[in-house]
Parts: C-alpha cells; structure tokens; sequence
C-alpha cells in the first residue's frame, strides 16, 4: 500500500512570462520616514512610549527570528537601511530579477494592531502616505495596501474611504492574529468599506492577538511559524461561521503567507460541521466550501513541500486552480523564487496561479 | 460491509457517565460530602453539549436526550449491531476543567473506578482509558500507576487544548509512567477552556469551537515533536482521537520544510517530522473530514504514505456518520483489514493480551 | 583532472570567502582558519547563492536541551531558508541522502609549480612568488549522483 516513492528532482523552469507577486514588505529605513505624516502629538507619544504590541518585547519578537529582521541574509542593502528599505535593490533583486509585473505591497512592523487604537490609525495613515510617496508613485509596478488600525472598526472604515478610488492601492490590509476572530460583528465596518470601495481585503499572517495558542503558549519560533496555518484556519472559519461572505457576497478575501495546503481539508472538515450543526447558524444558508470557492484566496508562500509533488498537484485540484495566487515575501527569509518554487509541468496552470488569478482578484496587471 | 466478519477493535468510545450521583459512590466521605454541600452539579463540559447534533446521533438517545449512559444501550447499539470484537472507552467527562487540583485528582478516581466497576466488569469487550488530572504531573503519574495494574486500562487520555502545550517537560514523567506501563497517550478532541479554543479568541459559535480541535491538535503535535518527546520515549505511541484526519498531510509538508530551516532551533529533532509521525503516531478514522467521493478518499489516504495509521472507531454516540457508513468509500479492502484490527493491536500492546 | 587557479591565496584571507566563476558556473570559496573549501554557489533548494549565506558551527544534541556544539565555521547556512551545509562534504545536514551541494577538492598551490604546468586555465595570472587556490572540477572520485543543480 505504500505509495511509490519517486526521487523527483525540482523541474527548473524560467520564470513565467508574466508574474503577480501577491506579498512585498517593504520597509521605513527609520521611523522618522513617518514623520511627514505624522502629527507632533503622535511623532512625540512614537519617541516616548513605542510600539506596543500585545507581547512584552520592547524590540524584537516574542520568538526569534531565523535570521536577522527574518530577512534573507542577501537582501540587505548596501546603502544602510534593513531588507526592503531600499528600492533599487528590490528593483534589482525581485522586479527586475524575474520580470515581475506587478507587486502587491504589505508593509509590517508599523503600528498596525498597537495597544493603542488611536495611535494605531495615526501610524497607518501615515504608513500608507509613505507606500504612495516612497514606492508606488517611484515605481509603476508596485501598488500599495490601505493599512487600518482593525480593532476600531470605525476609524478603519474612514481610512478606508480616504483611499477608496486611489488606484494606487490594491486591498486594505489586515493582519491574521487580531483580539477576537475577525467574522465578529466589530470588524464587519471593515468588510463594508472595503467592498463599498471595491477593495479586497488582505489578511496576512502575524499581528498579537495577546492569546496563546488552543493548547498555551509555543516554546519555539518553529512552533509559532507553523502555527500560522492553524490560525488562519480560524480566521476562515469565523468568516463563514459569522457570516461575513453571506452578508457581503462582493466581498473578496485574501490570505497571505499562511501557505495554502491546509484549505482543501479545512473545507471539507467545516463543511461537515455546517451541516451538523446548520440550526446553529442559520444565517450561514450555504455550505461553507461554497464560499470559500467564491470568495477566498490563498497566496503559495510559504509553499508546502511534500516529497511527491504530486500530492500538491491533487491539493490544487481540490482548493481550486483559480484560488490560488503566486507571492514571494520578499525580503524574508523563506522566501520563494518564482524561478524554483513553483515547479508545475502544466503550463496554463502555472500562468492562472503565477498571474490570471491575481489579476483577476486585483483588477489590474 | 461484512460487521460480524471483521470484527473490528472500535477504538474510541464514550460511555457517558449520566450524573453526577453516579459517581458519588465512588468519591470518599469528604469528597462526597464536598459534592452535596457545595453544590457541584455537574462536569458536563460545553466541548459537547448535551442537546447538540453533533454530541449524539439521534437513533442513539434515550427519552431524555442523553446517550451511552448505560450498558445495554451500548451493547445494543453499538457492540452488537457493529460486531465489534473490542472498544475503548474515553469518558469525556469534564475532570480537566476542574482547576483545584485535588479534586480533580478525586473526580479523575471516581471516574476511572466508575468505568472500571460498571462497564469493564460487566462486559468483557470494554476496554478503557485512564482519565488523569494533567492540573498537577504527579497527581497524573499517580492515577496512571494505580489504574495500570488492571490490564484492561490500554491508554491514557488527555485532552487536544489544556493549559501547557503536550510537549512541555512538566509533563515528561506521565509519559514515562505511560510507557512504562505500554500505554500509549490518547489525546482527544475538547479543552480544558484555560485559553480560548483558537489563538485569535474566543469564537461566537459551537460550530467554530468544534471546527477548531482540528488546530488544536497540530498545535499539540507540532509541541510533541518539537519538544522531543518522541525522541525522549522512543517506545511512546501517540494517538490522536477524533482529530478528523485529513489535516495531516498538509501540516507535515508544513512543518517539515520549516523543519529542514530551523533545525538549528531544536537540534535534538534529529530526523523528518514525517518519520516520527509514521513511526509514533496514530489517528482514529472518525470523523474523517473528507468529501463523499471514493477517489478523494483513496487519494488524500495515500498522502498519509503509511498503511499503519489509521484505527477503526465510531466515535459513539457523536454523530459522525448515518447508518453502517463508519468507514468511508474509497479505502482499500487490505487497508481496512489492518485498520480495523491489526493497526488497534500494534498501537496497543494490552489489546493482545485477551484480543 | 580539471584544475582551475581561481584566486591568489592572499586574496581570502582565513574567515573570508569569495564568488568565483569556473566553466561558467558559480563556485564559492571559504577560508576556515586556513583550510579552503570550495562548493558551487547554487543552493540545490531554490538557487540561493550560498557565497552569502552565514558560516557557522555544527549544533548537535544527544537529546532535547542538549545543545553540542563544534565545528565553528565549517557549516553554511543557506542565505534565503538556512539549509545547512556541510563544507567539508556538501551534504545537507537535514537530507544527507537527497540534498547535496556539489563541492570540489581545493589545493594550495604555489606560483612557481603552476606557471609552467597546464594548470594555467581561465586566463589566471600567475605570478611565481605567490600563492594560489586551485580547485579541481574533475577529481578521480567525483559521485556522479552528487550534483543536483545542473
């Protein structure tokens, strides 16, 4: 019974003609690239207090790093500055590198998800100033996320219709470990701004929710990485449990940097709990994987790695072909190449996962 | 399916224990006492709801709603009408929600005395698990040493959410204890409610809670490994009770690609997590969350890479599937063999001794 | 045998490295307090170049919380997911059996063996008074399994 093991080697193919990257974190060099945006009272509550995030660490993260700042040990620039500070060397090393055609930019580490609310949605807007300023308006092929300050549902909303009509900006962005699981009722301000303005809302990994995992608190970095995957799994169940994609059918959500491979059973495993339990939520009047076939994308990175490729390929089939979205993470450190990480002997498949899908999420390209 | 020809070891069951006053007679005087005069009803945990579809399958509940709560129900319903040769009773009964420690060390007694008198004494096809309070190590070391002796207590049973992640070295001398005793650790769908069911809080709906236990065990299994556990106790057998299996594969490429990068971390993991799972590791077949479709089946159990896996369960009385239909389209007949019973009698060693 | 000069020996002074190009593959070169190695500068995972990966020692345990430590410096870290390598073999240390970096046997050799020798390949300058690291690309042992990258 054994499956046959094969010794496959990667298929080294070129890059795809045409590339979306769903994930590029670019960076401030300091905070004071802020300022501009930024007014004194928040310049000077940022100088004295920090950033506060729900974890004791006044600087660094809760786990350590694989590699400093999580970077790729080759992606810092010569000129000072941290990995994804500098956009020549991003030019040279992703954009240019690989032909990419278009990036979606998701900054971190700039006060989203702080203690403070207030705070948070001053630094946003000021982050999101700063995307256009340093980045998008510099280089064509970039585009920008609406960051907001998630835990005021208001205050997210009015930043999200600040920038509603901006093309610069591609999705608002959120990020996955948030105080309570994001389908509750405080954060659908979000969800009716974002498809009033008619952006996507991307959920990436990371952000302190300030709860341990199901089991208590992970020992190691490892522990926390994999944990990613379960957590957006949580974040997808609240979504369909809450009803969010029922209540916004023109809603689309993307999830970035969880890997993807765990969605295929997480459908079918909610779906049946839905129908076991359909009296609970009966403002749920679909199956879940429904939505999720309709509603939901995931981005490959970090791309799983089973030892007989082929296993990918069936969990492919069973997510979808077109739920799929090609990213990088650049700079950091598990880092996909789109030269080497997407290995698929199936041409059209790889162009809709490397670049239609994207695009058709996006609406440009 | 041929029940009586295969004759299956069903290895997860819950005999419900009905009210509390049905562990009165197995509590001492003070505990007893304690009970009555303080007004501690109930251990019901709300990881099954007592009235929720999933908790019971309906042809399985008695007048008043409960199910499993007593012997000829059971062997009516299940050891009969399956023709099940052996089962192993996990008694869901909330013990790990107690927070004071000794009296979760008393209710974790009164339990597995309960089940020891009323289930495995009268039926020679029950086998069980022993319920220890985790809230203090030693207390659990304790439970473990005093159960072990009668042979029909084959595992151990913890729970997939408590309050310190499975791996942790406080709770390295329970699976010393278990596997020197030969029991493997049985860990099982629920929590214990000291965090909320999911790292991003607390969920709105049951659906969510029980949706969730599928994290809470790659949480615990990512613990176990990356703790070392496995490598500590190379003869500990873990099995994952009600886990709905098909998360696996996915979650090991996961983790073992992060495994070959940040090796560095936990060098005492010194081979694939993959390898570990195959070798340590077992998943009872109920709930497997997988659609109706005999090719997906058959696939998504060759991304598993090991026919040793899965154990045979019903998971009664939760309602996990309609009629007979306990194994699902799709599994090969010389797979169902194996996991039907030799994969039961290789995972535990005390299931040998009378199977 | 193929033996390339690729460098003079004062060049990569010992805890320094440097990017060459043999036969028109990349080959990076490690100086550990003294000893040179030589590994093709493509990491068999996704192509990284391991010339800027971090050097560092062996972490073995005899069982969780033991950390052993040796072999400072003779370990590479994949600069992009931190697969290591061993400098003196090139395997893997996760996957010694399925990934392998190819790595090639480095002399040291002096100037004045080299000028007159067919040694003088890829155009190298040679001056008689110096040193020079010569790798050999062709070395009678070679597995042919070895290389994954081609």
């Amino acid at each position: 019974m054994m499956a046959l093991e094969l010794r496959e080697r990667p298929v080294e193919q070129t890059a795809a003609a045409e590339i979306i990257d769903c994930d590029i974190h670019p960076k401030v060099r300091s905070l004071e690239d802020l300022r501009p945006w930024l007014s004194n009272r928040w310049w000077d509550h940022l100088q004295t207090y920090g950033l506060r995030s729900r974890h004791g660490f006044a600087k660094g993260s809760p786990y350590p790093k694989a590699a400093p700042m999580a970077c790729r040990r080759d992606a810092w620039p010569a000129s000072g500055g941290e990995p994804g500070s500098d956009l020549e060397l991003m030019c040279e090393q992703l954009l240019d590198a690989y032909g990419i055609t278009l990036g979606v930019l998701n900054p971190l580490s700039t006060g989203q998800g702080d203690q403070n609310a207030e705070f948070s949605a001053a630094m946003c807007f000021a982050t999101n100033e700063w995307q256009k300023a340093a980045w998008t308006e510099r280089e064509p092929r970039l585009r920008a996320s609406v960051l907001v300050s998630y835990e005021d549902g208001e205050a997210s909303r009015a930043e999200i219709e600040r920038r509603a009509g901006d093309p610069d900006f591609a999705q608002v962005l959120l990020l996955s470990r948030t105080a309570e699981p994001l389908g509750q009722k405080r954060y659908w301000p979000i969800y009716e701004a974002a498809t009033e303005a008619g952006l996507p809302v991307g959920i990436h990994v990371f952000g302190y929710s300030g709860w341990a995992r199901s089991g208590g608190w992970a020992s190691y970095y490892i522990e926390e990485m994999t944990e990613h995957a379960a957590s957006a799994q949580a974040v997808v169940a609240s979504l369909v449990f809450e009803g969010v994609f029922e209540r916004f059918p023109a809603l689309k959500v993307v999830l970035i940097e969880a890997g993807f491979g765990w969605l295929a059973a997480l459908g079918w495993r909610l779906d049946k709990v839905w129908a076991r339990m359909r009296d609970e939520v009966p403002h749920v009047p679909r199956p879940p994987s429904a939505y999720l076939s309709e509603q939901l994308w995931v981005t490959t990175q970090p791309m799983e790695e089973p030892k007989i490729r082929a296993h990918l390929l069936d969990v492919i089939e069973w997510i979808g072909p077109d739920r799929i979205m090609f990213a990088t993470d650049y700079p950091h450190w598990d880092f996909d190449d789109p030269g080497h990480a997407l290995a698929l002997p199936d041409k059209a498949l790889k162009r809709r996962i490397m670049f239609e899908n994207a695009r058709a999420v996006y609406g440009r390209g | 399916m041929s029940w009586p020809r295969l004759q299956a070891i069903d290895c997860d069951i819950h005999p419900s224990v009905p009210s509390m006053r049905a562990l009165l007679p197995y509590l001492d005087d003070h505990w007893r006492e304690t009970v009555e005069a303080r007004g501690i009803a109930s251990l019901e945990s709300i990881s099954y709801p007592r009235h929720a579809p999933l908790t019971a399958r309906p042809d399985w509940r008695n007048e008043s709603g409960q199910a499993a709560t007593d012997l000829v129900a059971v062997r009516t319903q299940l050891l009969d009408h399956f023709g099940v040769r052996l089962a192993v009773c996990n008694c869901l009964y909330g013990v790990q929600l107690v927070f004071d420690a000794y009296m979760a060390r008393a209710f974790a007694r009164a339990v597995n005395d309960w089940i020891a008198r009323e289930w495995l004494d009268p039926e020679p096809r029950l086998r069980a698990s022993i319920v220890v309070p985790l809230q203090d190590p030693e207390f659990a070391v304790e439970e473990i040493e005093r159960c072990a002796p009668d042979r029909r207590f084959v595992q151990v049973l913890v729970l997939a959410m408590g309050e310190l992640p499975l791996g942790r070295r406080a709770y390295w001398p329970v699976y010393a204890a278990a596997a020197r005793h030969g029991l493997p650790i049985g860990i099982h769908a629920g929590s214990s409610y000291r965090h909320p069911v999911t790292s991003v809080g607390w969920p709105t709906t049951y659906a969510e809670d029980y949706a969730s236990q599928a994290q809470g065990f790659q949480a615990q299994l990512t613990s176990l490994i990356t703790e070392g556990v496995f490598r500590q106790f190379p003869d500990l057998k873990v099995v994952l009770l009600e886990s709905g299996v098909t998360w696996l594969p996915a979650y090991l490429w996961r983790l073992g690609k992060f495994w070959r990068g940040l090796r560095f971390e936990v060098p005492w993991v010194d081979r694939p997590p993959h390898e570990i799972v195959r070798d340590q590791v077992r998943l009872t077949i109920q709930p497997l969350d997988a659609p109706a479709d005999a090719g997906v089946v058959s696939r998504i159990v060759e991304h598993l890479r090991s026919d040793a896996m899965l154990l045979f369960a019903t998971d009664y009385p939760h309602w996990q599937f309609e009629g007979d239909a306990v194994l699902p389209d799709g599994l090969p007949a010389d797979l169902i063999e194996k996991i039907a019973v030799a994969n039961p009698l290789e995972t535990y060693p005390r299931l040998r001794e009378t199977a | 045998m193929a033996r390339h000069v690729v460098a003079t020996v004062a060049e990569i002074p010992p805890g320094a490295r440097k990017r060459v190009e043999v036969e028109g593959r990349p080959v990076a070169i490690f100086n550990v307090k003294g000893e040179f190695f030589a590994l093709l500068d493509r990491c068999p995972h996704q192509g990284a170049s391991l010339c800027q990966g971090k050097l560092v020692g062996l972490v073995e345990s005899t069982g969780p919380g033991q950390y052993r430590y040796s072999r400072q410096g003779e370990i590479i870290r994949c600069p992009w997911h931190g697969w290591e390598y061993d400098l003196r073999t090139g395997k893997s240390w996760c996957e010694p059996h399925r990934a392998r970096v190819r790595n090639f046997p480095v002399a040291i050799e002096p100037g004045r063996t080299l000028v007159e020798g067919p040694y003088v390949a890829e155009t190298f300058p040679i001056r008689v008074e110096d040193d020079y690291v010569v790798i050999d690309t062709q070395p009678a042992a070679t597995t042919a399994s070895a290389d994954r990258t081609a």
